[in-house]
């Protein structure tokens, strides 16, 4: 396993991952793909932390994603409720509209 | 190559092309769905990488419920049949900008990440990390255990008091 894939592979491909769900927060406007790409963030992470603890054969990497998915689980349960109220209150998902509290 | 590489091309390309019709498509259903095969992809290294117990809990935790949350969103807060599925990106400076920052954060993590000479210890050959994680959890990660569950029953009384009809 170790020799066929270096660990660069999935270093730079966690790299390019993370990039991607890095330009879906920068540019779209609508809040639920902004979530998405916040979770593929977030899983570009964790795949960072998995190989590096494959490579090491050292579970503290797995540990950290563990306590990362409960997070990230807690994260898309609150913020999907602020989009429904959200949606509920101004008509609208896309995050430029909301501009109640802009001077 | 063998087996274990020609596994990895194919997940990479799998992971890397539907995040790209995540992040550009102009329909967000096709976002949405498009997004399960990306953590497929993602499940499918954790299992090349022998971290079984946190494939399946990524298909548990992500597919099956993150999306599952997500696409519940999408269809609340958008009129399937109306033009308002149509989810439309900035406009072009802002797009460029974007655009170079991303760049360069992708060079520069490319860069880091194999310019520098990790350090990796020798593989032991282990069988499953399951027996692992659950005697770590309970002994060295107890604490950070019982706050998250702390967490997640705080998230779910917030969530379900903010989306509540008033």
């Amino acid at each position: 396993m170790q020799e066929s894939v270096p660990l660069n592979y999935y270093l730079i491909l966690s790299a390019i991952f993370f990039v991607m769900g890095a330009v879906g927060v920068l540019t779209r406007r609508n809040a639920i793909i902004i979530f998405m790409s916040i979770e593929m963030m977030l899983n570009a992470v964790n795949l960072t932390f998995v190989s590096f603890s494959s490579y090491n054969s050292d579970p503290a990497g797995q540990m950290f994603v563990f306590f990362v998915m409960a997070v990230a689980a807690a994260e898309a349960a609150i913020g999907l409720a602020i989009v429904l109220a959200l949606y509920r209150n101004q008509q609208t998902v896309y995050v430029d509209k909301v501009n109640l509290m802009k001077w | 190559m063998d087996l274990v590489g020609l596994a990895f091309y194919f997940l990479a390309a799998l992971i890397v092309i539907s995040a790209a019709i995540v992040v550009f498509s102009k329909n967000i259903m096709y976002s949405a769905f498009s997004l399960m095969f990306t953590f497929f992809g993602v499940a499918g290294l954790y299992v090349l990488l022998n971290a079984d117990f946190l494939a399946v809990t990524q298909i548990m935790v992500y597919i099956g419920g993150i999306l599952v949350l997500i696409i519940f969103g999408v269809m609340l807060t958008t009129r399937i049949t109306g033009v308002d599925v149509k989810s439309n990106s900035l406009g072009k400076i802002q797009v460029g900008i974007a655009g170079l920052l991303s760049t360069i954060i992708a060079i520069s993590l490319i860069v880091v990440f194999s310019s520098t000479k990790w350090f990796l210890s020798e593989p032991k050959v282990s069988g499953d990390s399951t027996k692992l994680i659950g005697n770590e959890l309970l002994t060295n990660y107890l604490l950070a255990f019982e706050a998250a569950s702390v967490l997640l029953l705080i998230a779910i009384i917030g969530a379900a008091f903010i989306a509540r009809r008033k």
